[in-house]
């Protein structure tokens, strides 16, 4: 089972971002599981999402205690994260990973997804277009499942989803293209 | 399949507590609560209405002759009638039982 | 068309009702109970739903207005949790009385003092003496396929009691997961229509909710006892038909027994709890401890034939309550040890869960260790 943590401010999508991860896993023929760390809504308030895949159906209902990846939507919150992530924690962040100050033994990886949704969608929403790197980075899920979670979920919102795609598509290769470096 | 279930006293219990047969009210006479026994006196009655607007269990209605009369089977003797008659046309005694 | 998506618990829910064609949706759409509402409204406001939603100004008048719904004899929903549920206290022994199949979703929340927005089970736990029906749910494919059950048990001629369907609050109500979305034309034909035999009519008519002197009253609530005894073949036999016609069903119905062969431990639980108790229990079986559950999915009717007999040959059963009733323990500790009071068996209660802390496998493996050494249940704080 690989178990993803997410982490953003409230109104930057981390819950629906999680949600995207789960049914892009299902499409992929997994099995998925998405919940928020229940709170009251606030905006601006730091949020955490939590994902679950695996191949056979998910029991688990606690909490996440440590994660193989976290996906770290707004830069600031570098230190909030308390669980241990043993494999990847990508963050949406012009910086170097070492200049982060995040204390742990996973492999970090830093990516302006901001600067990609500025470019594609015009407003830093950087909730979907981080799965982009997600896909790109872990091989957990495939960028076509992503792109049929994101219809699914957004379907009805119009033009925004298309440029939500576009700027997936970016990301995406951008980060292969990091992974090459 | 709704058995007909009756309590001791041979009251039918339907499920739900639902009463089947409307207006059933009209079988409990509650013209015995009464301690007072309004009348009216049809000399002084102008036939306003309010007795019979006013009454809380609809025991005043009008008979053929145009005159208000009281209903004595539900009358609980509450006296609002004679309250509220703008000629005092209702007075009252004691219910002798 | 058969359809397997990920979706959230609310959503599902909400598909289920809608798939069940209820008339009436009195809601009072705020939270708790916000998204199951929230989905129905939508569903009715593009045409997918032909029913009247009402709009009301309490969960007071939500429950009262389904009450008025069930009078004029159409199938109905309402949905609500926590204050919600405990503000509609005084109408729902009404339904019940007036054997109405009404049908409730209830977001299992903490109630407050202090004021809390998390799962516990303290609502519905302080409504199980009221005469509805209450089934829990493990997980929301569990919350859909419960929702469906539920009408067509409520609505069995014998049964006429109101349901309520229990999922958590936030845990179920909240997470996305797999569901399979069963066709219409399967539902309907498996749910049926309801056509009460009495209900108010300009034509015919009849009266409701009329009062009963002390030498009926007490016969009124030996029904509701003797509709809930028939609940416990009923829910029985409706988890069989279901499990015939979609392939899924939930234990007997009323308990699911998991790896309880041979167990010689065994914990009780109801709700979403149990998922990962599941995963504790493989553990400990692999590491050759004889231990088992009892999932409980009708805390009322009360299955205590059913709990006898899955019990009696343990040495320690642990019943995890995610609620207390102050000054006492949890009721399902106190319910499961009064049905096993002849039984050798050593039962013992643990609180758990409370205004929405977390049950893990590390709390649920240490009221394991505490009843595989004869301890005492404790609160797994």
């Amino acid at each position: 089972m690989k178990q993803i943590i997410f982490l953003g401010r409230g109104g930057q999508g981390a819950v629906t971002s999680s949600q995207v991860l789960a049914i892009s896993a299902f499409i992929d023929g997994k099995q998925s599981q998405a919940f928020p760390n229940f709170g009251v809504e606030r905006t601006g308030a730091p949020v955490r999402s939590y994902c679950r895949i695996d191949d056979k159906k998910i029991n688990l209902r606690e909490q996440l205690k440590e994660a193989d990846y976290a996906l770290i939507l707004d830069p600031t919150l570098t230190k909030n994260l308390n669980e241990k992530i043993t494999s990847l924690i990508i963050v949406n962040s012009n910086k170097k990973p070492v200049d982060l100050g995040l204390q742990t033994n996973a492999k970090v990886i830093c990516i302006d997804i901001t600067k990609v949704a500025m470019e594609k969608i015009g407003k830093p929403f950087v909730n979907i277009s981080a799965l982009g790197a997600f896909a790109a980075l872990t091989n957990e899920i495939t960028l076509e499942s992503l792109e049929k979670a994101v219809l699914q979920q957004m379907g009805a919102k119009g033009s925004i989803v298309e440029k939500n795609i576009e700027a997936v598509r970016e990301v995406y290769k951008i980060s292969k293209n990091d992974l090459q470096k | 399949m709704d058995k007909e279930l009756k309590s001791k006293d041979g009251v039918i219990l339907t499920k739900g507590a639902v009463i089947r047969e409307p207006g059933s009210t009209k079988k409990y006479k509650t013209g015995d609560w009464r301690t007072f026994k309004p009348s009216i006196d049809q000399e002084k009655c102008i036939k306003c209405g309010k007795c019979w607007l006013n009454c809380p269990d609809a025991a005043i209605y009008k008979d053929k002759d145009g005159k208000f009369q009281i209903n004595y089977d539900y009358c609980k003797g509450c006296l609002i009638c004679a309250k509220v008659c703008p000629v005092k046309a209702i007075g009252f005694v004691v219910e002798e039982k | 068309m058969v359809e397997k998506k990920v979706m959230s618990g609310s959503e599902a829910i909400a598909l289920a009702v809608k798939l069940c064609k209820p008339l009436v949706l009195p809601m009072y759409p705020i939270t708790p109970s916000t998204l199951v509402p929230e989905k129905l409204s939508e569903f009715v406001a593009n045409g997918e739903l032909n029913a009247q939603m009402i709009y009301v100004e309490s969960e007071h008048s939500a429950i009262s207005a389904l009450y008025g719904a069930y009078a004029t004899g159409v199938r109905s929903f309402t949905a609500t949790a926590s204050q919600g549920l405990a503000l509609m206290h005084e109408i729902i022994p009404i339904v019940s009385a007036s054997r109405f199949p009404a049908v409730m979703f209830i977001a299992n929340r903490a109630l407050s003092g202090p004021l809390s927005i998390w799962n516990d089970h303290s609502d519905s736990m302080s409504e199980r003496d009221q005469g509805w029906i209450q089934l829990f749910c493990e997980d929301i494919q569990e919350a859909f396929d419960t929702i469906i059950m539920a009408y067509k048990i409520a609505e069995k001629e014998n049964v006429s009691l109101p349901i309520m369907v229990c999922a958590d609050g936030f845990i179920l109500t909240h997470v996305y997961e797999p569901v399979q979305i069963e066709e219409q034309e399967k539902i309907t034909d498996f749910v049926g229509t309801y056509n009460p035999k009495d209900f108010l009519d300009t034509k015919n008519p009849k009266t409701f909710g009329a009062f009963a002197q002390p030498n009926t009253y007490f016969e009124f609530k030996e029904q509701v006892q003797d509709a809930m005894m028939e609940a416990l073949k009923e829910i029985k036999n409706v988890n069989e038909e279901f499990g015939k016609k979609f392939k899924r069903k939930y234990g007997d119905g009323l308990i699911e027994l998991i790896e309880m062969q041979d167990a010689e431990y065994a914990l009780l639980i109801a709700g979403s709890t149990i998922g990962t108790a599941r995963e504790v229990v493989k553990d400990l079986r692999k590491k050759g401890k004889k231990v088992g559950l009892i999932k409980l999915k009708s805390v009322r009717p009360f299955p205590t034939k059913e709990l006898i007999l899955a019990s009696k040959k343990l040495k320690g059963l642990g019943i995890i309550d995610r609620h207390i009733s102050l000054g006492y323990e949890g009721a399902l500790c106190t319910e499961t040890k009064a049905a096993l009071v002849k039984e050798k068996v050593n039962v013992t209660g643990f609180i758990a869960g409370l205004g929405g802390r977390d049950i893990d496998r590390e709390r649920i493996r240490h009221a394991f260790d505490l009843i595989i050494n004869g301890k005492e249940g404790v609160w797994l704080k």
